[in-house]
């Protein structure tokens, strides 16, 4: 069946509908340009609201597999790709990734040229856009996608509702969740933390009655000025000296919450190949990013936050740490899936920051 | 980290001839090094022995020495020019193996010259087998169980250890050499003995085979600050069993999830930190594709072939990082040059497919076993590229000039099932066509899985293209049919052949359903960055990326994969080409499809369109880029076969017009035009069946030369001397022949053979030198020794070329280069014109190097409307040099590839060349010599085994060996020749007779009693008698210099006798 992508600004362009047939949801279009991955990407919570172009021309060659999701349910709203391959192969695939956007009801569309969008959005930035029949004058459905309004729930729909613990012996890590990757709870259980997962916007009396060791602030999606509960609750936490982690979202949060600024970029990072220098050591390390928007290196001014990595091409914020309190945080993705583990030992870094402060306290 | 200041001059060691396994693609990486260390202010003074290359340009380094890469030369350049570091990274395992040699003899300490790059520590950790496998072990990394042997019988014992099948490699050999897979004990002994004798250090490894797993290669870098990053992750679509060089290898990877991305990506970077290498780095994975298990297979801690290609494919330039990354840059301070935004510590996102196709040398040798292995077989390669798996490899087959345009070879139509399972289960070289095929009969792809092991997801991908080629056939002229098979890359001839019609109409019948091919650029980031490359390759998508300049333009023709014939000299010549027409202000666009290549790199013209080298291709370029014309003379065959496409529509063919390339190629008007001009040629006529062959045959008498027209490097020419072997030649290469293309028969004039590479503007001729061969005629030129000034040419002869040279030029209308090959008979002196190639030659560089010329630039100047007069080249020759000779000696790959015999004769068969100089012609040929690998000592042994119309030839020739302490051993007719004429030999018995203790004349080669063969066989007998055969495969398997023609041996002698002393009691007068 043959549809149309069409964004806000007139552009659009025609395609084979893959997955459900259904309009999409209006959504904004980003692009990735991972060339492995496709499974963890259209997992990721963090896409919530957002239509994800594949760089990579061709997408579906080894299928869904069990084990590689970063959610239960993808949360992304349609997905476009190139070339949709149709008939997958590897050892684990169960599922063509077809039948899988199928049931998942998320709507796709092939046989684009996903590079002219890709260029596109380079030089207009992100845009909003949605997937709708062949026949639709593209005119009407641009005048629809300008009057929408911007949608600041984002959070809501991918977070827990509850918290819930995942028991273990270890360290004990409250993880507050804005739609976080399945690979943080992974990282942290694989370091035998005890993991309680609550709601990002969980109050701060809420979290200590956890008694944490220490608090991973989760990826996510949307702007992260629409988090304000959060942000205040993350500026009582940091005064607590438990200390802290923050990825992506979690970044831009802790940020915010030191008084710091976070504005939109003109299109983000997305892929597994951003190279981030580590202010320290003067070394890169090649991760995996997914964010639209950054924090403002001027902002951090007299916030007590230091840039601690920044971007290699275009010399973004890519971490801050506090300078009184035992506080961190990446705009990268330490956990990766998909993309490089460069960075994963950072995860552990902010567990031994917990030994280290514990070790102050009882020295 | 800043880059060095502390050092100033730096030797860069190149690869030398081109053979397989080590061929253009160091002439990439060390011009592109060279180049980078330049820009960064370093003196570069450069060591190769290969002039066809673009790196031995005075361009390239601020010195050049084109010598053989020998410790003795090394160590002559060292002391002469004292350079402060050296870098062997660059130059291959040849590169590598002298800069360990010259560590080990102490000359570094001594010169107190420092290694940049990797260190020779590291290098020989990644090199020997035990030490990486012992550093594998210590930061736990798997490697497949192995064991190292030296004699056949610990080979044995091993293979009963690890169990079969089993992998045997050779150290410290090129391409894997000599090693292969053994499935039971009697093969084990077979490769196992050829690997032993192949390796420099006689040992080789006896390992489990994982033949049926992924093999993934990574190529990576790290700097010396310790940032590693992966450039590039491939996959070959052959899975581990077959030399990667030999196997169809597509980029990005395809059949991997993220998780075994990232695991593998893990132990690339693991290993490259480990080894410490800096700069480039390939790492060999096999992955098995039922679980996350691996192994190691290998590392290459240097750039290669791999590297050259993965630049290619993401437009990353590896060799010029790794050259900055040795003086001290590190991957955050430098720029990707690509993108000029972005810094090259980054990794490239590609967002498109690419596919490297292999080309072989068996359609020249015919007789040769194409299985493939673990020994890499292919002299050359294409790369593809498309937005899908089966669009590139259509465009690569098509790039492949293997007459197919599709996955479908007519030839093996008529193989049963039986035969086209066993060529896929052998691994042939033809695999993807019997796939093909059977596909066609209604096998289905996991029945070709379970035979290859080859992913379903290529084994789909092929099978969609046969569906879609019958899909194409049973609807003739469905607009939507076509577009759907033009987005799966199927060619225009394809679709004209299907429906029956012309290429032409298949073009306009697009055009005007508005089915127009777009361009994209190469940007190494997907997109994300804006690039301002000029780097594209056409594909079917909305929007076109390569945007017109006003400029005025030239599209420059490229030669296509390095085959036997047409090999890295066309790319020296199509650089230069382009280089002449920036400087003339001209928009130089290159139109090519070998990754290997100088022209292929996107810094070296305006613009680089990645297309295979077809009329549909280049029309697609043509046609948005509207230039001036095209030139089609650089390129070789390659270029020149699309000349007559062009004309017919309508593309300015600048230089020499369709009319005189076609005076040059088509016997008729090439006679015609001879005899306008009163210049004598050989009789010859044209046949196109086997009749009529017989009856010219008759009318002019034996022995005649014969060949089909418009073939490469004299492939399948041969000299026949009776009706049977005519009618042989008929039946066997009648494959060749068709109405446009039929056969030529020539009188064949016994004489010398003389060369020239000349420049024409159509009313001047200039002649930068004449090239003379040591061998006769017969031997096919680029086989031949070529030296510069002449030997042995009277002024008269000189002159009588000049003229015709001249007279050509003007005759043919020649604007840009030519070439002409001679014949002066034996005895006559009367010079012969026996062909005209109305383009650049193989023996340009070489020429334009001996002589000082930039021939090239002088011809595009033609080309481009400036006269040779306004050039200040009046007609004439070129002052002959008087204070140097120079000997172009070819380079054999005989080693590599199984059943191939290796007389000479018409047909090509070396596939490089070195060069030589010095003060006289014996010096200059002794480096050409050393170049190819030939080892010159002073005392030794020569087997002598010649036909029976040869030794009284052969006499004089053994006669010299004698006096200079030769020891000669000969099979018995030779021997008792040479006794009975008062030489003392030592005889050796024939292959055939009883085995007894004795060693017979193959023991006597394989214990490399013997440094020289000579081994001629009867004029008129091809048939190739065993013995010979064996005499002349074994000598050359075991690294010993084969000489089958005469011509050769004397030149070798002249060479040995300059060098030794001759011992003559008084009063006899020496004959």
């Amino acid at each position: 069946m043959r549809k149309q992508l069409v964004l806000e600004d007139g552009f659009h362009l025609y395609g084979e509908a893959f997955g459900s047939k259904e309009d999409s949801d209006v959504f904004e279009i980003v692009f990735n340009t991972s060339m492995t991955g496709y499974q963890e990407i259209l997992s990721d919570p963090s896409y919530f609201g957002q239509g994800v172009l594949f760089t990579n021309p061709l997408i579906g060659n080894y299928g869904i597999n069990r084990d590689d999701f970063e959610a239960l349910t993808p949360s992304l709203s349609a997905v476009f790709v190139s070339t949709l391959c149709d008939r997958p192969s590897n050892f684990r695939a169960k599922l063509s990734l077809e039948a899988f956007l199928a049931s998942a009801k998320i709507p796709g569309l092939q046989g684009i040229d996903t590079r002219a969008v890709v260029r596109h959005i380079r030089s207009q930035g992100v845009l909003r856009g949605k997937i709708v029949s062949e026949e639709r004058n593209s005119k009407e459905v641009q005048k629809e996608l300008v009057e929408t309004p911007l949608r600041h729930d984002h959070v809501q729909h991918v977070m827990t509702k509850k918290a819930y613990e995942i028991p273990a012996s270890g360290k004990r890590i409250v993880l507050m969740d804005f739609g976080a990757k399945l690979n943080i709870l992974h990282a942290l259980v694989g370091h035998g933390c005890s993991v309680i997962v609550v709601p990002g916007n969980s109050s701060y009396e809420e979290i200590l009655s956890y008694a944490p060791d220490g608090i991973l602030v989760s990826n996510g999606p949307g702007d992260p000025m629409d988090n304000r509960e959060a942000i205040t609750t993350l500026s009582k936490l940091i005064e607590s000296d438990i200390p802290i982690f923050g990825i992506c979202l979690g970044h831009q949060l802790i940020s915010l919450a030191k008084g710091g600024k976070t504005y939109k970029m003109k299109f983000g990072h997305r892929g597994a190949n951003q190279p981030v220098i580590d202010l320290k050591t003067g070394k890169v390390l090649i991760t995996s990013q997914n964010h639209g928007y950054a924090v403002d290196e001027k902002s951090l001014e007299g916030t007590g936050l230091v840039p601690t990595y920044v971007n290699l091409n275009d010399r973004t914020i890519e971490g801050v740490k506090d300078i009184r309190h035992p506080v961190s945080s990446v705009q990268f993705h330490p956990e990766a899936a998909a993309g490089p583990h460069d960075a994963y030992p950072l995860i552990q870094d902010f567990l031994k920051t917990i030994d280290e402060k514990e070790d102050f306290i009882h020295a | 980290m800043p880059k060095r200041k502390d050092i100033h001059k730096i030797l860069v060691i190149g690869s030398g001839p081109i053979v397989i396994g080590q061929a253009a693609e160091f002439d990439y990486s060390g011009t592109q090094a060279c180049r980078a260390l330049r820009e960064e202010g370093y003196e570069v003074v450069l060591l190769n022995s290969n002039p066809a290359t673009i790196m031995t340009d005075t361009l390239i380094a601020d010195k050049v020495y084109i010598e053989p890469i020998t410790l003795e030369a090394a160590k002559r350049i060292i002391y002469k020019e004292r350079p402060d570091a050296i870098l062997g990274t660059l130059g291959g395992q040849t590169g590598l193996n002298l800069t360990i040699e010259l560590a080990k003899a102490g000359i570094l300490e001594q010169f107190h010259v420092e290694v940049l790059g990797t260190s020779l520590e590291a290098i020989n950790r990644a090199s020997d087998r035990e030490l990486f496998k012992k550093l594998m072990d210590d930061i736990r990394e798997p490697m497949a169980q192995s064991l190292e042997v030296e004699t056949v019988k610990e080979a044995l014992d091993a293979g009963r250890k690890i169990g079969y099948p089993v992998v045997v490699r050779p150290f410290y050999t090129l391409g894997g050499t000599g090693g292969g897979y053994a499935d039971d004990e009697q093969a084990l002994a077979d490769i196992a003995e050829s690997g032993l004798s192949v390796s420099p250090i006689h040992k080789c490894l006896i390992e489990k085979s994982l033949k049926g797993y992924k093999e993934i290669e990574y190529e990576v870098m790290r700097d010396d600050k310790d940032n590693a990053i992966v450039v590039c992750a491939m996959e070959n679509v052959d899975p581990v069993g077959i030399h990667t060089g030999d196997s169809i290898v597509v980029a990005p990877l395809q059949t991997l999830t993220d998780k075994e991305n990232q695991m593998l990506r893990d132990v690339s970077l693991k290993i490259i930190r480990a080894l410490k290498i800096t700069g480039g780095c390939n790492v060999q994975i096999a992955l098995d594709p039922d679980s996350f298990k691996y192994f190691i297979i290998e590392v290459n801690p240097r750039v290669s072939r791999s590297s050259a290609l993965a630049s290619k494919a993401t437009g990353y330039p590896i060799a010029e990082i790794s050259a900055k990354l040795s003086v001290g840059l590190t991957l955050d301070e430098i720029l990707n040059p690509i993108t000029k935004t972005s810094y090259a510590c980054f990794e490239p996102s590609i967002d498109y497919f690419v596919t490297k196709y292999p080309r072989f040398p068996f359609d020249k040798f015919e007789t040769a076993d194409g299985e493939l292995t673990t020994q890499m077989k292919a002299t050359g390669e294409v790369m593809a590229i498309g937005r899908n798996f089966q669009e590139s490899l259509n465009k690569a087959i098509r790039s492949l000039e293997v007459k197919r345009d599709s996955l479908f070879d007519p030839a093996l139509a008529s193989f049963s099932d039986e035969e086209l399972k066993k060529r896929v289960t052998d691994c042939d070289y033809e695999r993807p066509f019997a796939i093909a095929e059977l596909f066609r009969r209604g096998t289905t792809p996991k029945e070709i899985h379970d035979l290859s092991k080859i992913d379903l997801f290529f084994l789909d991908g092929m099978k969609s293209i046969v569906d879609m080629e019958r899909e194409v056939q049973e609807k003739p002229f469905d607009v939507e049919t076509l577009k759907k098979a033009k987005k799966l890359g199927v060619s225009d001839s394809f679709i004209a052949r299907s429906w029956k019609t012309t290429t032409i109409s298949i073009e306009d019948f697009r055009h005007k359903n508005n089915i127009i091919p777009v361009f994209k650029m190469v940007d190494t980031c997907a997109g994300e960055f804006e690039s301002a490359t000029p780097y594209f390759y056409g594909t079917w998508g909305e929007e076109n990326e390569s945007i017109r300049s006003d400029r005025k333009k030239v599209v420059v023709l490229g030669s296509g994969p390095i085959r036997i014939g047409q090999g890295v000299e066309f790319d020296f010549a199509t650089v230069h080409c382009i280089w002449a027409l920036r400087k003339l202000g001209y928009e130089a666009i290159v139109i090519n499809n070998n990754p290997e290549t100088v022209s292929t790199d996107f810094s070296v013209s305006d613009k680089l369109y990645f297309e295979p080298l077809t009329i549909e291709d280049v029309m697609a370029v043509i046609d948005l880029e509207k230039p001036m014309g095209v030139i089609v003379q650089f390129g070789g065959q390659t270029a020149i076969n699309l000349a007559k496409a062009l004309d017919e529509r309508h593309v300015p063919i600048l230089g020499t017009s369709l009319e005189g390339i076609d005076a040059g190629e088509d016997r008729d008007i090439f006679e015609k035009v001879m005899a306008e001009l009163k210049i004598p040629t050989p009789i010859g006529r044209t046949a196109f069946d086997v009749e009529e062959a017989r009856k010219i045959a008759k009318e002019l008498g034996y022995p005649l030369i014969i060949r089909p027209s418009y073939v490469l490097g004299g492939r399948a020419m041969q000299v026949v001397d009776n009706d049977n072997e005519l009618e042989i030649y008929m039946k066997t290469a009648v494959k060749e022949i068709t109405h446009d293309s039929p056969i030529l028969l020539d009188k064949y004039i016994r004489g010398r053979e003389v060369e020239v590479d000349a420049i024409s503007d159509a009313t001047d001729v200039y002649l930068p030198g004449i090239m003379s061969q040591i061998e006769k005629a017969g031997v096919h030129s680029g086989d031949s020794t070529s030296v510069y000034p002449p030997l042995g040419l009277s002024e008269e002869v000189k002159k009588t070329i000049l003229d015709y040279t001249i007279k050509i030029g003007r005759g043919f209308h020649i604007k840009g280069l030519f070439n002409i090959q001679f014949d002066i008979e034996e005895g006559t002196d009367k010079v012969y014109v026996i062909e005209v190639n109305p383009r650049s030659s193989r023996t340009v560089p070489y020429l334009s190097k001996a002589t000082g010329t930039s021939m090239c630039e002088i011809a595009t100047a033609c080309i481009m409307g400036t006269s040779l007069e306004e050039q200040g080249y009046p007609t004439g020759m070129k002052e002959e040099r008087k204070d140097r000779y120079f000997v172009k000696s070819p380079a054999f790959s005989f080693s590599k590839i199984r059943g191939v015999d290796t007389t000479l004769g018409p047909e090509m068969k070396s596939t490089g060349e070195s060069m030589g100089s010095d003060i006289s012609f014996e010096k200059a040929m002794a480096k050409a010599l050393l170049g190819t690998g030939v080892h010159l000592p002073l005392s030794s042994n020569v087997l002598i085994t010649v036909s029976d119309d040869t030794k009284q030839e052969t006499l004089a020739i053994a006669k010299k060996f004698f006096d200079i302490g030769y020891g000669i051993y000969a099979t018995s007719g030779t021997a008792s020749f040479l006794r009975e004429n008062g030489l003392i030999v030592r005889d050796c018995r024939k292959v055939s007779e009883t085995k007894d203790s004795r060693m017979d004349v193959l023991d006597l080669i394989r214990t490399k009693k013997v440094t020289y063969v000579i081994n001629t066989q009867p004029f008129s007998d091809k048939s190739s008698s065993l013995d010979g055969y064996l005499i002349r495969r074994v000598a050359w398997e075991n690294g010993i210099f084969c000489m089958t023609c005469l011509d050769t041996a004397r030149a070798l002698l002249s060479v040995l006798e300059n060098e030794s002393y001759s011992f003559e009691p008084l009063g006899e007068e020496r004959k």
